[in-house]
């Protein structure tokens, strides 16, 4: 359950982006707490139990895929974190470590919103909410329970690999997942490097579900670290 | 006619620059002496003393006082360096430290006994050595030398005494000293001391040393040291009339030609026309004849030569190698160009009979030399024992003296077949046309036995009485005498015909290397392969193992070329390389410097100095001088080409930092543009909205925020660019190439552009067919932005944009065409160019980076970027990547649906 007032623990050490963050959170309806260094922010998240984070990866403490590595050990308050732009290898590895989401600097309060709101939304999910068993976004529809696609009127016909890799994205709609997230959970923990299985499969499930697959409207690529599936 | 002759002006500059050395060079001053014991080292340090006591910076590098204590009372007070210390099987001896002078550096070094020979593996095989080594640097020296190690006067004092002194020192060393200073005692007073037990003779034992103290010999070396020191004095006088323009006399310039050969006597010769050259303040030359029989010259002999000249390029002499035929001849004409007026010559031992032949060579001498005097000096025959015998020369001419007895056996036969048509007369031409066969084959040895063999089988076999030697008419002797004369006077001919022919062909050889390394040299681009293609050439023409060196940044030398120069990787041999290159002169095996190096090491010298080394090793056996002028003839060939290569590679260096200059100014005045406009617009607009205080109409706010937000997304973009070009040209990005679907690349350029594509007609022509291809899908994503950004700006709305991809052989070429303007012509290249701008540009944001970066990830990739014009208007942009061989494989999935159906 998604409380009526959010609490967003934003962690940077950066005054002026905390003072945005802060002005334009409050704005939408969220309680903010801040924290400047890892440190603070561990000890925070302990203590305020915050429904979500937003983590600068930045910080000058120290590394934010440990930060997202302690706190994944006791607590699965989802993570968005914040990261410039060429440091993709960053961005893998803190959401290999168990980020939910990520941004990259600069970005616009549209969306940070719709990442917290996506982020807020699998917390909840994860605290126990059942699963929507048909998923639905503009034309595309996929049926979980009856392993069922559609586009539109019509049905696909997918295959079993297609199928799984659909069905992986559909349940963390919204979200980033990376090549090898989905390596593992598609084809299983043994396979690590092989990130050309995925590209060929969501290629081909592109041509299955889009209409002009180079201009995608479902199956979207992050360049340098993986595939969102847009819930609209 | 009474013209004062004035200096001439060569003379003054040389004068002039002689002055400039000696002012940054050491000054050199000699106690001179006559014999041993006169107090020469009680004098000098008596004169260091009294410097000392003017506070000049005095140490003592080397005195022997030999335990006489008024010599070591004068030390006391002195500062003695350290010596030496080193081990020579199993013997501790101990030398002048020389690097220890140097490095202490003080004003004044007295260094004992200038003719003292060091100890094996000391630098220097002679002292006078470090003595020259502490004046280039700078550090005056006071030495002594006595009048019998003396080079040129050496033989002399031999005659005189009895007793040769090995131990030497070139005049041209005492000619250098600033000063000498005789020290005088009559030849009685000297005995006197002796008797007392005052003089420390170390060179002789017992009745040698009372022969050579003899009075009458003292009395003759007295005259001699003061003789040597009177012509110094001269010298020092004619010198001070030069510099102050004294009208006098000037002496007519005299010139002494000694004439040597492969005998040990000419070393007397060297040393006598160097006593008259001086005396006579003449220039001299050394001159050897090579004519065709130089090339039968025993290796001893050769040696013998080599030391000859050797001795008088050490005495100052000019030498020179003539070849030709008749030595006189080609004496004489030497003689004629160079002016020469006086020659000297030995009287050589020649056999009678070739005297008589040819008439001797001195008297032919005298007779063409016209005005010149000729001097002839005698040998003492004794001299000659010293000759080894010319041995193992013969032994593999075998072969050909066999072949003399063959051609004489075919020639009987020949002539046997004919005999019955021929008459006696032109049997005898037969024989003769087979001994000048032999002599053009197989030498004068060979064909002078087959002169003898011919006549033998001739009376043998044809004469009558045939089949015995008897002769049974005495006209048969005259026959047989004239047709022997004749026969070796062919084979002579013919032989010498032969000799100059292979000297000819020597010198060919040696001409043509140098040419052709010179010319390989010339057309070489790069300092590498002119070293290369030297060193290939040396290793060839001397037939031993090369090496050249060039120095590093830091000054140490590294090999730059070898040719299995085992030598040149040892640490001792490089620190010989590295005392040639520092001192710009020759070092190691066959020279003064470092004779028990196993290579020599020559400077590649240009007028700035050395610019490397060339190493030369054969074995263990020295060059002969002949070589080694070859060699330096070589090394000055590679020296020019090095040079000329370094001055290229430094113009390249400074012309590429003129052009990083150029960058980073077109750099600076658009960054300073584009990141100032942006910024002035969000600070303007920022500004306004703070001071408003309500009275702002709510559109012009939201107008405000929308221009910070843009001018924001386009500040971003820029420096975007910025760090994307900075770091793709420090190299600074790892590209990660990973097998990709083109499509996914191309889709994510399009998202990314997502907002400002809005309304625009995107058409993609993308075949299903199209393979993966590796490449790092961040940089050439962004290399796609860069090209559709390029193609929205540049073109109107209305047009659309067609992105399409496709195989061509073992590329991938993606296409994104427009249908704006076109580009102008020339621009097709300049559009890559960083900050290039389009001409007609109107204000259109953005660096003119874009274009690069994507040029840069092209090139990155193995790939490229080209940009022309299309057919029906528009330009087209076509990216092309590698496809990097066959795509991996999947594993095959069974064809079954998973949808229920």
């Amino acid at each position: 359950m998604v409380s009526a007032e959010p609490l967003v623990l934003i962690v940077d050490d950066e005054t002026p982006i905390r003072r945005f963050l802060r002005a334009s959170l409050a704005g939408e309806g969220c309680r903010v707490a801040e924290a400047a260094t890892a440190a603070e922010a561990l000890e925070k998240v302990a203590s305020l139990r915050p429904d979500v984070v937003v983590l600068d990866l930045g910080l000058p403490d120290r590394d934010g895929s440990e930060v997202i590595r302690e706190v994944r050990e006791w607590s699965q308050v989802p993570i968005v974190v914040l990261s410039v732009r060429d440091r993709e290898n960053d961005k893998v590895a803190a959401l290999e470590a168990g980020a939910d989401d990520y941004l990259t600097k600069p970005f616009g309060v549209g969306e940070l919103m719709a990442r917290l709101r996506v982020a807020l939304r699998h917390g909840s999910a994860a605290g126990g909410g059942a699963e929507e068993p048909v998923f639905a976004s503009g034309d595309l529809r996929v049926d979980l329970t009856r392993r069922q696609v559609f586009v539109g009127a019509r049905e696909l016909r997918l295959t079993p690999i297609e199928y799984k890799l659909l069905a992986v994205l559909v349940k963390n709609a919204g979200k980033v997942l990376t090549h090898r997230q989905l390596l593992h959970q598609v084809w299983g923990p043994e396979y690590g490097d092989e990130n050309h299985y995925v590209r060929v499969y969501v290629a081909q499930l592109r041509h299955k579900i889009e209409e002009d697959p180079a201009r995608p409207r479902y199956l979207r690529t992050e360049p340098g670290v993986g595939y969102r599936l847009v819930s609209e | 006619m009474s013209e004062p002759r004035r200096p001439d002006p060569d003379e003054l500059l040389a004068r002039v620059q002689e002055e400039e050395t000696r002012k940054t060079q050491g000054r050199l001053k000699v106690f001179f002496g006559a014999a041993p014991g006169v107090g020469k080292t009680y004098t000098m340090l008596a004169a260091a003393r009294a410097l000392r006591a003017d506070g000049v910076d005095v140490a003592v590098g080397w005195v022997e006082t030999h335990g006489r204590r008024e010599t070591e009372a004068l030390l006391e007070g002195l500062e003695i360096l350290p010596r030496r210390q080193l081990s020579y099987r199993g013997t501790r001896l101990e030398e002048f430290d020389l690097d220890l002078a140097l490095e202490r550096r003080p004003t004044l070094v007295v260094v004992d006994e200038l003719a003292h020979t060091n100890a094996p593996g000391s630098r220097h095989a002679k002292r006078f050595r470090d003595v020259e080594e502490l004046l280039r640097a700078g550090i005056d020296v006071y030495t002594t030398l006595n009048v019998q190690h003396l080079e040129s006067l050496n033989d002399v004092v031999a005659q005189i005494t009895g007793v040769t002194v090995r131990e030497t020192v070139p005049d041209a060393v005492l000619d250098r000293a600033t000063e000498i200073e005789l020290v005088d005692l009559p030849a009685e007073e000297l005995r006197k001391r002796l008797a007392e037990g005052k003089v420390y003779v170390p060179e002789m034992a017992g009745r040698a040393a009372e022969s050579f103290f003899r009075e009458g010999n003292l009395i003759a070396l007295r005259e001699l040291a003061l003789r040597r020191t009177a012509e110094r004095v001269d010298a020092q006088m004619q010198r001070y009339r030069h510099e102050h323009a004294v009208r006098a006399t000037w002496p007519t310039a005299e010139r002494v030609l000694v004439c040597v050969g492969p005998s040990p006597y000419a070393i007397r010769l060297v040393r006598a026309a160097r006593r008259m050259a001086a005396r006579l303040q003449a220039e001299w030359v050394a001159v050897y004849v090579e004519t065709p029989s130089h090339l039968h010259l025993a290796d001893a002999d050769r040696e013998q030569l080599e030391r000859t000249m050797r001795l008088a390029d050490q005495l100052g002499a000019e030498t020179a190698r003539l070849t030709g035929g008749d030595d006189v001849e080609e004496i004489l004409a030497y003689a004629r160009r160079r002016n020469v007026t006086k020659l000297v010559v030995g009287k050589p031992a020649e056999p009678r009979w070739r005297t008589l032949l040819h008439g001797s060579f001195v008297e032919r001498l005298v007779r063409g030399s016209g005005d010149v005097d000729v001097f002839v000096i005698s040998g003492k025959p004794e001299d000659d024992v010293a000759r080894e015998p010319v041995a193992g020369r013969t032994h593999s001419r075998w072969p050909a003296y066999g072949s003399a007895g063959l051609a004489v056996a075919l020639c009987t036969l020949l002539a046997a077949l004919l005999a019955e048509r021929l008459a006696l007369a032109n049997i005898i031409m037969v024989y003769l046309l087979g001994v000048l066969v032999v002599a053009l084959r197989a030498g004068r040895g060979p064909a002078v036995l087959s002169s003898v063999l011919s006549v033998a089988a001739f009376d043998f076999f044809f004469v009558p009485p045939r089949y015995t030697f008897a002769v049974g008419d005495t006209q048969y002797v005259l026959t047989f005498a004239v047709m022997l004369a004749v026969a070796l006077v062919i084979s002579n001919l013919a032989a010498r015909v032969r000799d100059q022919a292979e000297a000819a062909r020597a010198q060919e050889r040696r001409t043509a290397a140098l040419y052709a390394v010179s010319r390989a040299c010339a057309s070489a681009g790069e300092t590498y392969e002119v070293v290369r293609v030297a060193g290939r050439h040396l290793a060839e023409v001397f037939e031993g193992q090369v090496a050249i060196l060039l120095p590093h940044r830091d000054g140490r030398l590294k090999v730059a070329f070898s040719a299995d120069a085992a030598f040149a990787l040892d640490p001792k041999e490089l620190s010989v390389a590295q005392w040639c290159l520092d001192h710009a002169q020759p070092a190691g095996l066959g020279t003064a410097t470092l004779p028990g190096s196993a290579a020599l090491y020559l400077p590649l010298l240009v007028a700035r100095g050395a610019v490397g080394v060339v190493g030369i090793s054969r074995g263990r056996a020295a060059l002969d001088s002949e070589r080694v002028h070859l060699l330096e003839a070589f090394a000055s060939q590679i020296a020019l080409a090095v040079e000329r290569t370094n001055l290229a590679a430094q113009a390249q260096v400074a012309l590429l930092l003129a052009e990083t200059e150029r960058t980073r100014s077109a750099l600076l005045a658009s960054v300073s543009h584009d990141l100032r406009t942006p910024l002035a617009a969000i600070a303007g607009a920022a500004s306004t909205l703070l001071r408003d205080s309500g009275s702002l109409p709510p559109e012009t706010r939201r107008e405000l925020v929308q221009s910070i937000n843009d001018q924001a997304g386009r500040l971003n973009r820029f420096i975007g660019n910025l760090l994307d070009m900075t770091r793709l040209e420090a190299g600074a990005i790892n590209i990660r190439k990973d097998w990709q679907p083109v499509e996914e690349v191309i889709g994510a350029a399009l998202g990314q552009l997502e907002g400002r594509l809005a309304g625009r007609e995107i058409r993609t022509r993308l075949p299903d067919s199209l393979p993966l291809v590796p490449l790092d899908t961040t940089l050439v994503g962004q290399a796609l932005v860069n090209v559709l950004e390029n193609a929205l700006k540049y073109t109107p709305p209305a047009t659309p944009i067609e992105i399409s991809a496709r195989v061509e052989g073992t590329w991938l070429i993606v296409e994104v065409g427009d249908r704006g303007p076109g580009l102008a012509a020339g621009e097709e290249l300049r559009v890559f160019e960083k900050f290039y701008r389009h001409a007609s540009e109107d204000g259109q944001p953005g660096a003119g980076l874009g274009l690069a970066i994507a040029k840069a990830v092209a090139a990155a990739h193995g790939g490229r970027i080209t940009a022309a014009n299309r057919p029906g208007g528009g330009a087209v942009f076509s990216l092309a990547l590698p496809l990097g061989g066959p795509p991996p494989e999947l594993p095959a999935e069974a064809r079954r649906d998973a949808t229920i159906t």
